[in-house]
């Protein structure tokens, strides 16, 4: 695949969010942010696609940067 | 510019209980307490299968305040059922469209428009004190109903072979007894208490500012929901319309907030009107703060003392999964209490109100509670995903999904019930065993009809295009009803949703849930079928 989907995908989105949330519980935020690191990398392999991935970075990064614009 | 309304007042009168010296003469089959939405529909749904019952209500009128105010498709075909849906679709708001904000922008809307075929709404929205107000009426048109107000339960005991209930009235005591006792006393139940019957789940600390005002206002009917806004940061805000030009406005107000300065009409009204913004005219018909738990009772039935609604089970208001879920706990229920009085079945039947409703409750809870967590994130990471799925929904689908403002009750599936005969033959999963019946357009001696209104309350056998043999329809509480003779698939509804073609049948229960299903019509099965169903096998 070498676009990166944006339309729905996950299989029971409410059951991964609360996982998500759960996997957090109990950590201070510099562990939250140490988990999120560990969980992009793991994904990032998981993907593997060069292309697919800095399309993920870019919007990512918009959206942030929108954010701080407005 | 006030709606006006004024809740009913029913005077509280002398039942033959009171005066009767003889202990026989005060025994009951039924004896239902509370008369919300919950003991109001058992009572109904009871009468439909010819059992009478008693109701006893601490008040003399309905609900103070609007409360509920979403009513589901499955709620209002089951009042249909029961013949109490007309007024409250003629007084009830149609809404199908929500809208999703963020800060100061709309990130996503979502349309509830259900396919056609479906002689119900997906919701409408109708103060909780219509719904009793409706459900009173009707009970006024059933004399197997014994409604009686201010006779206020003080005591329960519960007994090997049914309960004993002592009763406060206006001009005194009075005690009676009965085989079945429905504890529909609500949130602080009683009779919970009495029996012991121990609720699990978990509390939030959030605390909630309910307004129902009363405007001329150009808002469409839609349901707005807003994370942190402008005019009510850190917070989530509801906007929901109701009859009478009445808005729901539910603020998220916070664990730290005094929830008694927060009722306060000086210090609604700046909330309103940032909100509203300036130069629209409301007033306040209604303001309640509350917080709330998401639980259920380890068991529903404990003896003869069977718990529906808020005694039961309670869950968040995202979602309106309160009373829509309470109202088909009660339909589960009402079959097979009727069936079981009647000696139609076995005591077993009932405790599969318990197995089958516990699924209910727990579904109901599961999303209750992660609209919650989603809506009032507990943690500054569990904000800064939520806050992210919001940015990211403005501009991509996938995070839509992930954004969890309610989500809206549907009926449960009864997946792996005992009553459930397993598809032996292939079949779409849509009505699968243990589903809710979907809706269908049906003809009826040449006149539209519905699928839902044909099927009524008692087991049906639909059968496509096979001669049905006359045992089947010897059988007791059981109906047949054939296509292309009783009914037509007027707009090929029942091939798409049933697939309901050449030969093929489908068990339906007294609660209209798919109980078993063949390709081909055949006659041991659909006894065994019924026998499994009845809980004969258990």
């Amino acid at each position: 695949m070498s676009a990166l989907n944006v339309e729905p995908n996950l299989d029971d989105a409410d059951a991964f969010y609360a996982a998500l949330i759960d996997a957090h519980r109990g950590l201070s935020n510099e562990q939250s942010t140490a988990l999120n690191a560990r969980l992009v990398l793991l994904l990032a392999n998981h993907i593997g696609s060069a292309a697919v991935l800095r399309d993920a970075l870019g919007k990512a990064r918009q959206s942030v940067d929108e954010e701080n614009a407005a | 510019m006030s709606s006006g309304r004024q809740n009913p007042v029913y005077a509280y009168r002398r039942s033959a209980d009171q005066d009767a010296d003889d202990a026989v003469a005060r025994h009951h089959p039924v004896v239902i307490v509370g008369a919300g939405p919950s003991g109001l529909t058992a009572a109904i749904a009871l009468a439909a299968s010819g059992i009478h019952s008693v109701v006893l209500d601490d008040n003399d009128t309905v609900s103070t305040g609007s409360r509920a105010i979403c009513f589901a498709k499955r709620t209002l075909e089951i009042w249909d059922r029961l013949g109490c849906a007309a007024p409250m679709l003629e007084k009830g708001v149609v809404w199908q469209l929500g809208k999703v904000f963020f800060r100061d922008s709309q990130v996503y809307q979502f349309n509830l428009q259900p396919e056609g075929g479906h002689k119900m709404p997906a919701f409408i929205n109708l103060q909780q004190y219509y719904v009793e107000e409706f459900l009173v009426d009707r009970i006024g048109e059933l004399p197997l109903v014994d409604l009686r107000w201010k006779h206020r339960v003080t005591g329960v005991e519960s007994r090997a072979d049914g309960a004993q209930v002592e009763v406060e009235t206006p001009d005194g005591t009075y005690s009676l007894s009965c085989d079945y006792l429905l504890a529909a006393d609500g949130a602080n139940s009683l009779i919970r208490e009495s029996v012991g019957a121990v609720a699990r789940g978990q509390e939030f600390h959030d605390q909630f500012l309910i307004c129902d005002i009363s405007m001329h206002a150009d808002f469409p009917t839609e349901r707005w929901f807003w994370f942190d806004p402008p005019f009510h940061p850190g917070h989530s805000v509801l906007l929901h319309r109701q009859p009478d030009n009445v808005w729901r406005v539910d603020f998220q107000i916070g664990a730290d907030a005094d929830a008694a300065q927060a009722l306060r009409i000086e210090n609604i009204r700046p909330r309103i009107d940032a909100m509203l913004g300036a130069g629209i005219r409301w007033d306040l018909e209604w303001a309640s703060a509350y917080t709330f738990r998401c639980r259920k009772l380890d068991r529903l039935v404990h003896g003869r003392v069977l718990f529906v609604g808020d005694s039961a089970h309670q869950v968040s208001p995202f979602g309106a999964r309160g009373a829509n879920g309470a109202v088909q706990g009660v339909e589960n229920l009402a079959w097979k209490l009727a069936r079981v009085i009647r000696g139609e079945a076995r005591n077993a039947l009932l405790a599969t109100y318990d197995t089958e409703r516990q699924r209910g409750a727990a579904e109901n809870l599961l999303h209750s509670t992660r609209a919650t967590d989603f809506i009032t994130p507990k943690s500054p990471v569990s904000r800064v995903f939520r806050d992210s799925v919001l940015r990211l929904a403005k501009r991509y689908p996938f995070a839509r999904a992930l954004v969890n403002s309610g989500r809206l009750s549907a009926p449960c599936r009864y997946d792996d019930s005992p009553l459930n005969t397993a598809d032996s033959d292939r079949f779409s999963p849509l009505a699968r065993p243990g589903s809710p019946c979907p809706d269908a357009a049906v003809g009826v001696a040449g006149n539209e009809g519905w699928l839902l209104e044909i099927l009524g309350g008692s087991f049906v056998l639909l059968v496509a295009g096979l001669p049905v043999p006359a045992d089947l329809r010897a059988v007791p509480d059981l109906r047949v009803l054939e296509l292309g003779v009783d009914f037509t698939d007027a707009t090929g509804d029942l091939a798409r949703r049933y697939d309901l073609v050449g030969g093929a049948a489908y068990l339906i229960r007294p609660d209209q849930h798919v109980a078993a299903r063949w390709r081909r019509l055949d006659v041991t099965a659909v006894g065994n079928a019924l026998r499994r169903a009845l809980g004969c096998e258990l």
